[in-house]
Protein backbone atom coordinates (compact mmCIF):
# COMPACT_ATOMS: atom_id res chain seq x y z
CA UNK A 1 0.00 0.00 0.00
CA UNK A 2 1.38 3.39 -0.90
CA UNK A 3 1.36 5.42 2.27
CA UNK A 4 3.21 8.60 3.14
CA UNK A 5 4.08 10.29 6.39
CA UNK A 6 1.80 13.30 6.97
CA UNK A 7 1.72 15.83 9.76
CA UNK A 8 -1.31 16.65 11.87
CA UNK A 9 -2.02 20.36 11.28
CA UNK A 10 -5.37 20.81 13.05
CA UNK A 11 -7.33 18.95 15.72
CA UNK A 12 -10.80 20.32 16.42
CA UNK A 13 -13.71 18.92 18.44
CA UNK A 14 -16.85 19.04 16.28
CA UNK A 15 -19.06 17.54 18.98
CA UNK A 16 -18.42 15.78 22.29
CA UNK A 17 -17.74 12.54 20.39
CA UNK A 18 -16.45 13.64 16.99
CA UNK A 19 -13.10 15.27 16.26
CA UNK A 20 -11.80 16.64 12.98
CA UNK A 21 -8.15 16.05 12.02
CA UNK A 22 -6.32 17.83 9.23
CA UNK A 23 -3.20 16.22 7.72
CA UNK A 24 -0.66 18.09 5.58
CA UNK A 25 2.59 17.15 3.91
CA UNK A 26 5.46 17.96 6.34
CA UNK A 27 7.30 19.91 3.58
CA UNK A 28 4.12 21.55 2.32
CA UNK A 29 3.96 19.51 -0.90
CA UNK A 30 0.60 18.99 -2.60
CA UNK A 31 -1.19 15.72 -1.87
CA UNK A 32 -2.88 13.62 -4.58
CA UNK A 33 -6.42 14.83 -5.31
CA UNK A 34 -9.32 12.43 -4.85
CA UNK A 35 -13.04 12.11 -5.57
CA UNK A 36 -15.97 12.49 -3.19
CA UNK A 37 -16.55 9.34 -1.14
CA UNK A 38 -12.87 8.33 -1.02
CA UNK A 39 -11.24 7.13 2.18
CA UNK A 40 -7.71 6.91 3.50
CA UNK A 41 -6.23 4.34 5.86
CA UNK A 42 -4.47 5.95 8.84
CA UNK A 43 -1.75 3.90 10.54
CA UNK A 44 -1.64 4.22 14.33
CA UNK A 45 1.34 2.90 16.24
CA UNK A 46 -0.54 2.10 19.47
CA UNK A 47 2.08 0.55 21.71
CA UNK A 48 3.00 -2.86 20.33
CA UNK A 49 0.00 -2.86 18.00
CA UNK A 50 -0.07 -1.18 14.59
CA UNK A 51 -3.66 -0.19 13.94
CA UNK A 52 -4.91 0.69 10.48
CA UNK A 53 -8.31 2.35 10.31
CA UNK A 54 -10.11 3.65 7.23
CA UNK A 55 -11.70 7.11 7.37
CA UNK A 56 -13.68 8.94 4.69
CA UNK A 57 -12.09 12.17 3.53
CA UNK A 58 -14.31 15.15 4.38
CA UNK A 59 -12.28 17.93 2.76
CA UNK A 60 -12.58 19.35 -0.76
CA UNK A 61 -11.56 16.64 -3.27
CA UNK A 62 -9.83 19.24 -5.44
CA UNK A 63 -7.81 20.74 -2.58
CA UNK A 64 -4.42 19.03 -2.39
CA UNK A 65 -3.17 21.23 0.45
CA UNK A 66 -4.39 18.71 3.02
CA UNK A 67 -6.63 15.78 3.89
CA UNK A 68 -9.31 16.05 6.58
CA UNK A 69 -11.13 13.27 8.41
CA UNK A 70 -13.72 13.20 11.20
CA UNK A 71 -13.33 10.49 13.81
CA UNK A 72 -16.13 9.40 16.13
CA UNK A 73 -14.91 8.15 19.47
CA UNK A 74 -16.14 4.60 19.93
CA UNK A 75 -15.74 3.47 23.53
CA UNK A 76 -16.77 -0.10 22.70
CA UNK A 77 -14.51 -0.30 19.66
CA UNK A 78 -11.10 -1.86 19.43
CA UNK A 79 -9.15 1.28 20.23
CA UNK A 80 -8.39 3.04 16.95
CA UNK A 81 -10.77 5.92 17.52
CA UNK A 82 -9.74 6.17 21.19
CA UNK A 83 -6.12 6.40 20.06
CA UNK A 84 -6.95 9.20 17.60
CA UNK A 85 -8.83 11.13 20.28
CA UNK A 86 -6.42 10.60 23.16
CA UNK A 87 -2.98 10.36 21.60
CA UNK A 88 -2.91 12.41 18.41
CA UNK A 89 -1.98 16.09 18.68
CA UNK A 90 -1.00 18.90 16.31
CA UNK A 91 2.50 18.34 14.97
CA UNK A 92 2.40 14.53 15.18
CA UNK A 93 3.51 12.47 12.20
CA UNK A 94 1.36 9.56 11.04
CA UNK A 95 1.48 7.33 7.98
CA UNK A 96 -1.59 7.90 5.79
CA UNK A 97 -2.42 5.81 2.71
CA UNK A 98 -3.34 7.14 -0.70
CA UNK A 99 -7.06 7.87 -1.18
CA UNK A 100 -9.19 4.96 -2.44
CA UNK A 101 -12.82 5.39 -3.47
CA UNK A 102 -15.32 2.56 -2.98
CA UNK A 103 -18.30 4.92 -2.66
CA UNK A 104 -18.01 7.22 -5.66
CA UNK A 105 -20.79 9.28 -7.20
CA UNK A 106 -22.23 7.79 -10.37
CA UNK A 107 -21.80 10.78 -12.65
CA UNK A 108 -24.25 9.36 -15.18
CA UNK A 109 -27.02 10.20 -12.71
CA UNK A 110 -29.19 13.23 -13.40
CA UNK A 111 -29.83 13.88 -9.74
CA UNK A 112 -28.13 12.70 -6.56
CA UNK A 113 -29.99 12.03 -3.29
CA UNK A 114 -27.59 11.63 -0.37
CA UNK A 115 -28.86 10.15 2.90
CA UNK A 116 -26.62 10.15 5.98
CA UNK A 117 -27.14 8.89 9.51
CA UNK A 118 -24.85 10.21 12.25
CA UNK A 119 -21.13 9.88 11.46
CA UNK A 120 -22.18 8.45 8.05
CA UNK A 121 -22.22 12.07 6.89
CA UNK A 122 -18.44 12.00 6.32
CA UNK A 123 -18.21 10.78 2.68
CA UNK A 124 -20.99 13.20 1.71
CA UNK A 125 -19.05 16.22 3.00
CA UNK A 126 -16.57 15.70 0.17
CA UNK A 127 -19.23 14.61 -2.33
CA UNK A 128 -21.34 17.75 -1.97
CA UNK A 129 -18.29 19.91 -2.65
CA UNK A 130 -17.82 17.92 -5.85
CA UNK A 131 -21.53 18.16 -6.75
CA UNK A 132 -21.62 21.91 -6.13
CA UNK A 133 -18.51 22.43 -8.24
CA UNK A 134 -19.99 20.36 -11.09
CA UNK A 135 -23.33 22.21 -10.67
CA UNK A 136 -25.22 18.92 -10.47
CA UNK A 137 -28.66 18.70 -8.88
CA UNK A 138 -28.59 17.04 -5.46
CA UNK A 139 -30.29 16.91 -2.08
CA UNK A 140 -28.72 15.87 1.20
CA UNK A 141 -30.58 14.44 4.19
CA UNK A 142 -28.60 14.28 7.43
CA UNK A 143 -30.32 12.41 10.23
CA UNK A 144 -29.13 12.69 13.83
CA UNK A 145 -30.65 11.99 17.24
CA UNK A 146 -29.99 15.37 18.82
CA UNK A 147 -28.66 18.76 17.80
CA UNK A 148 -25.59 18.22 19.99
CA UNK A 149 -24.75 15.07 18.01
CA UNK A 150 -24.98 16.86 14.66
CA UNK A 151 -21.20 17.10 14.46
CA UNK A 152 -21.11 18.01 10.79
CA UNK A 153 -23.90 20.58 10.87
CA UNK A 154 -21.58 23.54 10.63
CA UNK A 155 -19.43 21.93 7.94
CA UNK A 156 -22.48 21.83 5.66
CA UNK A 157 -23.22 24.65 3.23
CA UNK A 158 -26.27 26.81 3.92
CA UNK A 159 -28.33 25.59 0.96
CA UNK A 160 -32.02 24.87 0.53
CA UNK A 161 -31.28 21.32 -0.62
CA UNK A 162 -29.41 20.44 2.60
CA UNK A 163 -31.84 19.03 5.17
CA UNK A 164 -31.07 18.34 8.81
CA UNK A 165 -33.41 15.82 10.49
CA UNK A 166 -33.25 15.77 14.29
CA UNK A 167 -35.38 12.94 15.67
CA UNK A 168 -35.31 14.34 19.23
CA UNK A 169 -36.91 17.54 17.91
CA UNK A 170 -39.58 15.65 16.00
CA UNK A 171 -38.18 16.17 12.48
CA UNK A 172 -37.51 12.49 11.83
CA UNK A 173 -36.53 11.55 8.31
CA UNK A 174 -39.40 10.18 6.19
CA UNK A 175 -37.74 7.79 3.74
CA UNK A 176 -40.94 7.11 1.80
CA UNK A 177 -41.38 10.79 1.12
CA UNK A 178 -37.74 11.32 0.13
CA UNK A 179 -37.76 8.37 -2.26
CA UNK A 180 -41.19 9.00 -3.85
CA UNK A 181 -41.53 11.15 -6.92
CA UNK A 182 -37.84 11.50 -7.68
CA UNK A 183 -37.26 12.24 -11.38
CA UNK A 184 -35.93 9.60 -13.76
CA UNK A 185 -32.17 9.22 -13.58
CA UNK A 186 -31.93 9.90 -9.83
CA UNK A 187 -29.38 7.89 -7.85
CA UNK A 188 -29.53 7.36 -4.08
CA UNK A 189 -26.52 7.09 -1.77
CA UNK A 190 -26.82 6.05 1.86
CA UNK A 191 -24.19 5.88 4.56
CA UNK A 192 -24.77 5.29 8.24
CA UNK A 193 -25.80 2.63 10.71
CA UNK A 194 -26.97 -0.69 9.27
CA UNK A 195 -30.60 0.01 10.21
CA UNK A 196 -30.65 3.16 8.12
CA UNK A 197 -28.89 1.52 5.15
CA UNK A 198 -31.36 -1.39 5.22
CA UNK A 199 -34.28 1.02 5.64
CA UNK A 200 -33.32 3.05 2.59
CA UNK A 201 -32.62 0.01 0.41
CA UNK A 202 -35.85 -1.75 1.45
CA UNK A 203 -38.00 1.36 0.97
CA UNK A 204 -36.44 2.01 -2.45
CA UNK A 205 -36.99 -1.59 -3.58
CA UNK A 206 -40.64 -1.45 -2.45
CA UNK A 207 -41.09 1.72 -4.49
CA UNK A 208 -39.67 -0.02 -7.58
CA UNK A 209 -36.20 1.52 -7.71
CA UNK A 210 -33.77 -0.60 -9.74
CA UNK A 211 -30.63 -1.83 -7.94
CA UNK A 212 -28.21 0.08 -10.14
CA UNK A 213 -29.51 3.42 -8.84
CA UNK A 214 -28.83 2.52 -5.19
CA UNK A 215 -25.45 2.93 -3.51
CA UNK A 216 -24.62 2.22 0.10
CA UNK A 217 -21.69 2.27 2.45
CA UNK A 218 -22.02 0.90 5.94
CA UNK A 219 -19.05 2.09 7.91
CA UNK A 220 -17.67 -1.11 9.23
CA UNK A 221 -15.00 -1.32 11.85
CA UNK A 222 -13.76 -4.80 12.65
CA UNK A 223 -15.90 -5.87 15.60
CA UNK A 224 -14.13 -7.18 18.68
CA UNK A 225 -14.96 -10.72 19.78
CA UNK A 226 -13.53 -13.79 21.43
CA UNK A 227 -9.93 -14.81 20.79
CA UNK A 228 -9.52 -17.61 18.23
CA UNK A 229 -6.84 -19.51 16.36
CA UNK A 230 -6.33 -20.14 12.65
CA UNK A 231 -4.08 -22.56 10.81
CA UNK A 232 -2.29 -21.39 7.68
CA UNK A 233 -2.54 -24.09 5.02
CA UNK A 234 0.65 -23.08 3.15
CA UNK A 235 3.04 -23.14 6.10
CA UNK A 236 1.12 -25.12 8.68
CA UNK A 237 1.63 -22.30 11.18
CA UNK A 238 -0.97 -21.53 13.81
CA UNK A 239 -1.84 -17.88 14.44
CA UNK A 240 -3.61 -16.56 17.52
CA UNK A 241 -6.11 -13.71 17.03
CA UNK A 242 -6.76 -11.56 20.09
CA UNK A 243 -10.19 -10.31 21.19
CA UNK A 244 -9.49 -6.75 19.99
CA UNK A 245 -7.51 -7.78 16.95
CA UNK A 246 -8.85 -8.61 13.49
CA UNK A 247 -7.68 -11.72 11.65
CA UNK A 248 -6.07 -9.42 9.08
CA UNK A 249 -4.12 -7.61 11.79
CA UNK A 250 -3.02 -10.92 13.30
CA UNK A 251 -1.81 -12.10 9.87
CA UNK A 252 0.08 -8.83 9.38
CA UNK A 253 1.63 -9.10 12.85
CA UNK A 254 2.83 -12.58 11.85
CA UNK A 255 4.25 -11.09 8.63
CA UNK A 256 1.88 -13.00 6.35
CA UNK A 257 1.20 -10.86 3.30
CA UNK A 258 -2.49 -10.28 2.56
CA UNK A 259 -3.71 -7.73 -0.01
CA UNK A 260 -6.19 -5.17 1.33
CA UNK A 261 -7.80 -1.89 0.39
CA UNK A 262 -10.70 -0.89 2.65
CA UNK A 263 -10.20 -2.98 5.81
CA UNK A 264 -13.97 -2.73 6.27
CA UNK A 265 -15.44 -5.75 4.48
CA UNK A 266 -16.45 -3.90 1.33
CA UNK A 267 -13.73 -4.06 -1.33
CA UNK A 268 -13.06 -7.80 -1.54
CA UNK A 269 -9.27 -7.53 -1.73
CA UNK A 270 -8.49 -9.70 1.29
CA UNK A 271 -10.96 -12.51 0.46
CA UNK A 272 -9.32 -15.72 1.62
CA UNK A 273 -10.20 -19.28 0.68
CA UNK A 274 -11.06 -21.56 3.60
CA UNK A 275 -9.58 -25.03 3.17
CA UNK A 276 -11.20 -26.59 6.19
CA UNK A 277 -13.56 -25.38 8.86
CA UNK A 278 -15.10 -27.11 11.82
CA UNK A 279 -16.96 -24.45 13.66
CA UNK A 280 -18.73 -21.24 12.74
CA UNK A 281 -17.38 -18.25 10.78
CA UNK A 282 -18.89 -14.98 12.00
CA UNK A 283 -19.18 -13.16 8.69
CA UNK A 284 -19.32 -9.37 9.13
CA UNK A 285 -18.53 -8.29 5.56
CA UNK A 286 -20.59 -6.84 2.72
CA UNK A 287 -18.65 -8.71 0.06
CA UNK A 288 -19.26 -12.47 0.06
CA UNK A 289 -22.33 -13.99 -1.55
CA UNK A 290 -24.91 -15.70 0.62
CA UNK A 291 -23.78 -19.06 -0.82
CA UNK A 292 -20.12 -18.43 0.04
CA UNK A 293 -21.15 -17.43 3.55
CA UNK A 294 -23.36 -20.45 4.10
CA UNK A 295 -20.81 -22.93 2.74
CA UNK A 296 -18.04 -21.32 4.86
CA UNK A 297 -15.72 -21.62 1.86
CA UNK A 298 -14.27 -18.11 2.19
CA UNK A 299 -13.62 -15.51 4.86
CA UNK A 300 -12.89 -11.78 4.84
CA UNK A 301 -10.05 -11.49 7.40
CA UNK A 302 -10.50 -7.72 7.78
CA UNK A 303 -13.80 -7.96 9.69
CA UNK A 304 -14.86 -11.60 10.14
CA UNK A 305 -14.11 -13.86 13.06
CA UNK A 306 -14.33 -17.55 13.95
CA UNK A 307 -15.71 -19.71 16.75
CA UNK A 308 -15.00 -23.42 16.86
CA UNK A 309 -12.41 -26.18 16.79
CA UNK A 310 -10.45 -25.55 13.60
CA UNK A 311 -10.22 -22.99 10.80
CA UNK A 312 -7.60 -23.52 8.10
CA UNK A 313 -7.16 -20.79 5.50
CA UNK A 314 -5.26 -20.68 2.22
CA UNK A 315 -2.51 -18.23 3.24
CA UNK B 1 -45.79 -16.83 -31.37
CA UNK B 2 -43.20 -17.92 -28.78
CA UNK B 3 -40.16 -15.93 -27.69
CA UNK B 4 -37.53 -15.48 -30.37
CA UNK B 5 -34.17 -17.11 -29.56
CA UNK B 6 -30.81 -16.32 -31.16
CA UNK B 7 -27.67 -18.33 -31.74
CA UNK B 8 -24.71 -17.00 -29.71
CA UNK B 9 -23.12 -13.82 -31.13
CA UNK B 10 -20.65 -11.13 -30.07
CA UNK B 11 -20.88 -9.82 -26.52
CA UNK B 12 -22.40 -6.46 -27.45
CA UNK B 13 -25.34 -8.03 -29.23
CA UNK B 14 -28.44 -7.24 -27.17
CA UNK B 15 -30.28 -10.02 -25.41
CA UNK B 16 -33.93 -9.89 -24.41
CA UNK B 17 -34.36 -11.90 -21.23
CA UNK B 18 -38.15 -11.67 -21.19
CA UNK B 19 -40.77 -9.85 -19.15
CA UNK B 20 -40.93 -10.51 -15.41
CA UNK B 21 -43.56 -8.81 -13.25
CA UNK B 22 -42.22 -6.18 -10.86
CA UNK B 23 -45.61 -6.08 -9.14
CA UNK B 24 -48.05 -3.21 -8.86
CA UNK B 25 -45.53 -0.41 -9.40
CA UNK B 26 -45.97 2.34 -12.01
CA UNK B 27 -45.25 0.90 -15.45
CA UNK B 28 -45.13 1.89 -19.09
CA UNK B 29 -45.73 -1.02 -21.46
CA UNK B 30 -45.11 -0.70 -25.16
CA UNK B 31 -45.84 -3.65 -27.44
CA UNK B 32 -46.01 -4.22 -31.15
CA UNK B 33 -47.59 -7.05 -33.18
CA UNK B 34 -46.77 -10.43 -31.63
CA UNK B 35 -45.39 -8.63 -28.57
CA UNK B 36 -48.98 -8.48 -27.27
CA UNK B 37 -48.70 -12.15 -26.35
CA UNK B 38 -45.79 -11.33 -24.03
CA UNK B 39 -47.96 -8.78 -22.17
CA UNK B 40 -50.85 -11.26 -21.99
CA UNK B 41 -48.49 -13.90 -20.52
CA UNK B 42 -47.16 -11.31 -18.10
CA UNK B 43 -50.65 -10.42 -16.86
CA UNK B 44 -51.53 -14.11 -16.57
CA UNK B 45 -48.49 -14.64 -14.33
CA UNK B 46 -49.33 -11.62 -12.15
CA UNK B 47 -52.52 -9.64 -12.75
CA UNK B 48 -51.42 -6.86 -10.37
CA UNK B 49 -48.72 -5.79 -12.83
CA UNK B 50 -51.50 -4.01 -14.78
CA UNK B 51 -52.81 -2.00 -11.80
CA UNK B 52 -50.64 1.04 -12.53
CA UNK B 53 -49.69 0.28 -16.13
CA UNK B 54 -49.98 2.57 -19.13
CA UNK B 55 -50.18 0.19 -22.10
CA UNK B 56 -49.49 1.34 -25.67
CA UNK B 57 -50.05 -1.24 -28.41
CA UNK B 58 -49.19 -1.13 -32.10
CA UNK B 59 -51.17 -3.98 -33.73
CA UNK B 60 -50.19 -5.64 -36.98
CA UNK B 61 -52.10 -4.16 -39.92
CA UNK B 62 -55.64 -5.52 -40.06
CA UNK B 63 -55.47 -7.27 -36.66
CA UNK B 64 -58.11 -5.96 -34.27
CA UNK B 65 -58.61 -9.16 -32.26
CA UNK B 66 -55.27 -9.07 -30.37
CA UNK B 67 -55.78 -5.47 -29.28
CA UNK B 68 -59.23 -6.32 -27.96
CA UNK B 69 -57.73 -9.05 -25.75
CA UNK B 70 -54.97 -6.74 -24.55
CA UNK B 71 -57.48 -4.01 -23.73
CA UNK B 72 -59.25 -6.34 -21.32
CA UNK B 73 -56.23 -7.04 -19.10
CA UNK B 74 -57.20 -4.29 -16.66
CA UNK B 75 -54.45 -1.80 -17.44
CA UNK B 76 -54.87 1.61 -15.85
CA UNK B 77 -54.58 3.16 -19.33
CA UNK B 78 -54.78 1.42 -22.71
CA UNK B 79 -54.02 3.03 -26.05
CA UNK B 80 -53.70 1.66 -29.56
CA UNK B 81 -51.63 3.32 -32.26
CA UNK B 82 -51.12 2.47 -35.93
CA UNK B 83 -47.33 2.90 -35.78
CA UNK B 84 -44.43 3.68 -33.46
CA UNK B 85 -44.19 7.14 -35.02
CA UNK B 86 -47.87 7.74 -34.26
CA UNK B 87 -47.50 6.90 -30.56
CA UNK B 88 -44.10 8.51 -30.06
CA UNK B 89 -45.44 11.76 -28.55
CA UNK B 90 -47.65 9.85 -26.12
CA UNK B 91 -44.74 7.58 -25.19
CA UNK B 92 -42.42 10.55 -24.66
CA UNK B 93 -45.01 12.27 -22.46
CA UNK B 94 -45.39 9.09 -20.39
CA UNK B 95 -41.61 8.99 -19.91
CA UNK B 96 -41.44 12.70 -19.09
CA UNK B 97 -44.12 12.26 -16.39
CA UNK B 98 -42.48 9.14 -14.92
CA UNK B 99 -40.56 9.02 -11.65
CA UNK B 100 -37.94 6.66 -10.26
CA UNK B 101 -39.69 3.38 -9.51
CA UNK B 102 -41.40 3.27 -12.92
CA UNK B 103 -40.64 0.15 -14.95
CA UNK B 104 -40.68 -0.12 -18.72
CA UNK B 105 -41.89 -3.32 -20.40
CA UNK B 106 -41.09 -3.63 -24.11
CA UNK B 107 -42.26 -6.47 -26.37
CA UNK B 108 -42.13 -6.95 -30.09
CA UNK B 109 -39.55 -6.72 -32.86
CA UNK B 110 -35.92 -5.91 -32.21
CA UNK B 111 -36.36 -2.61 -34.03
CA UNK B 112 -39.16 -1.50 -31.71
CA UNK B 113 -37.34 -2.61 -28.56
CA UNK B 114 -34.14 -0.87 -29.68
CA UNK B 115 -35.80 2.44 -30.51
CA UNK B 116 -38.04 2.49 -27.47
CA UNK B 117 -35.18 1.58 -25.10
CA UNK B 118 -33.02 4.33 -26.63
CA UNK B 119 -35.84 6.85 -26.14
CA UNK B 120 -36.31 5.77 -22.51
CA UNK B 121 -32.59 5.93 -21.75
CA UNK B 122 -32.45 9.42 -23.24
CA UNK B 123 -35.31 10.37 -20.88
CA UNK B 124 -33.18 9.21 -17.93
CA UNK B 125 -34.74 5.82 -17.23
CA UNK B 126 -32.01 3.50 -15.86
CA UNK B 127 -31.17 0.57 -18.15
CA UNK B 128 -31.96 -1.86 -15.33
CA UNK B 129 -35.55 -0.57 -15.16
CA UNK B 130 -36.16 -1.73 -18.74
CA UNK B 131 -37.48 -5.24 -19.38
CA UNK B 132 -37.79 -6.60 -22.89
CA UNK B 133 -39.05 -9.64 -24.72
CA UNK B 134 -38.43 -10.26 -28.39
CA UNK B 135 -41.46 -11.62 -30.20
CA UNK B 136 -41.81 -11.48 -33.92
CA UNK B 137 -39.54 -11.32 -36.93
CA UNK B 138 -35.74 -11.56 -36.83
CA UNK B 139 -35.41 -8.69 -39.32
CA UNK B 140 -33.13 -5.91 -38.12
CA UNK B 141 -33.20 -2.15 -37.90
CA UNK B 142 -29.87 -1.11 -39.47
CA UNK B 143 -27.93 2.12 -39.50
CA UNK B 144 -25.64 2.78 -42.46
CA UNK B 145 -22.40 3.93 -40.80
CA UNK B 146 -21.54 5.91 -43.97
CA UNK B 147 -24.65 8.02 -44.67
CA UNK B 148 -26.22 7.48 -41.17
CA UNK B 149 -29.60 6.60 -42.71
CA UNK B 150 -31.71 3.93 -40.99
CA UNK B 151 -33.11 1.03 -43.00
CA UNK B 152 -35.96 -0.82 -41.28
CA UNK B 153 -36.85 -4.52 -41.49
CA UNK B 154 -33.62 -5.70 -43.07
CA UNK B 155 -33.97 -9.41 -43.89
CA UNK B 156 -30.82 -10.17 -45.88
CA UNK B 157 -27.04 -9.86 -45.57
CA UNK B 158 -25.71 -7.92 -47.41
CA UNK B 159 -28.53 -5.47 -48.07
CA UNK B 160 -28.91 -2.19 -49.93
CA UNK B 161 -29.01 1.00 -47.86
CA UNK B 162 -32.41 2.62 -48.45
CA UNK B 163 -30.75 6.06 -48.35
CA UNK B 164 -27.34 6.00 -50.14
CA UNK B 165 -27.67 2.71 -52.04
CA UNK B 166 -24.42 1.15 -50.74
CA UNK B 167 -24.28 -2.61 -50.25
CA UNK B 168 -23.98 -3.09 -46.49
CA UNK B 169 -22.71 -5.98 -44.40
CA UNK B 170 -25.02 -6.74 -41.43
CA UNK B 171 -22.97 -6.60 -38.23
CA UNK B 172 -23.92 -7.83 -34.75
CA UNK B 173 -22.55 -4.54 -33.41
CA UNK B 174 -25.51 -2.73 -31.84
CA UNK B 175 -25.81 0.96 -30.92
CA UNK B 176 -27.87 1.42 -27.77
CA UNK B 177 -27.96 5.15 -28.41
CA UNK B 178 -29.58 4.68 -31.83
CA UNK B 179 -31.39 1.44 -31.09
CA UNK B 180 -30.03 -0.02 -34.33
CA UNK B 181 -27.40 -2.40 -35.67
CA UNK B 182 -24.49 -1.08 -37.71
CA UNK B 183 -24.17 -1.75 -41.45
CA UNK B 184 -20.77 -1.34 -43.12
CA UNK B 185 -19.98 -1.21 -46.86
CA UNK B 186 -19.22 -4.80 -47.88
CA UNK B 187 -17.28 -3.88 -51.03
CA UNK B 188 -15.15 -1.02 -49.70
CA UNK B 189 -11.91 -2.77 -50.66
CA UNK B 190 -13.26 -4.62 -53.72
CA UNK B 191 -15.66 -2.10 -55.29
CA UNK B 192 -18.53 -3.74 -57.07
CA UNK B 193 -17.81 -7.25 -55.80
CA UNK B 194 -20.81 -8.00 -53.61
CA UNK B 195 -21.68 -11.52 -52.40
CA UNK B 196 -25.14 -12.96 -53.04
CA UNK B 197 -27.56 -11.72 -50.35
CA UNK B 198 -28.52 -14.47 -47.90
CA UNK B 199 -31.39 -14.55 -45.50
CA UNK B 200 -30.37 -13.22 -42.07
CA UNK B 201 -29.39 -16.02 -39.71
CA UNK B 202 -30.69 -15.98 -36.22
Amino acid sequence: MSAQVLQVAEVEALSPLVTRFRFVHPEGEALPLFSGGAHVVVEMPDGAVLRRNAYSLISDPLDGSGYEIAVRRDEAGRGGSRFMHAEVAVGDLLRVGAPVNLFALDLRARRHVLIAGGIGITPFLAQIRQLIRLQLPFELHYAVRSRAEAAAARLLPDLAQVHLHISEEGSRMDLGEILSGQPLGTHVYVCGPEGLVDGVLDTARCLGWPKGALHSEAFLAPPPGEAFEVTLARSGRKIAVGPHQSLLEALEAAEVEVPWLCRGGACGQCETHVTSCSGHIEHHDHWLSDEARASQSAIMPCVSRFRGADLTIDR
Amino acid sequence: MPRTEFSPAIFSRPVYPGLISQGAVPAIMLAEGAGAEALIDLALADASVMDRAHVIYIPARGDSATGARLGQLGAKMYHEAPSYAACLERYRKALADAHMGTWLYLAGSEGLIGQAAAEATAAGLPADAILSEHRGPVTRRMQCVHCKGITEEVATDPFTCAHCGRSLFVRDHFSRRLGAFQGVAIDAETPGIVPEPRSIQR
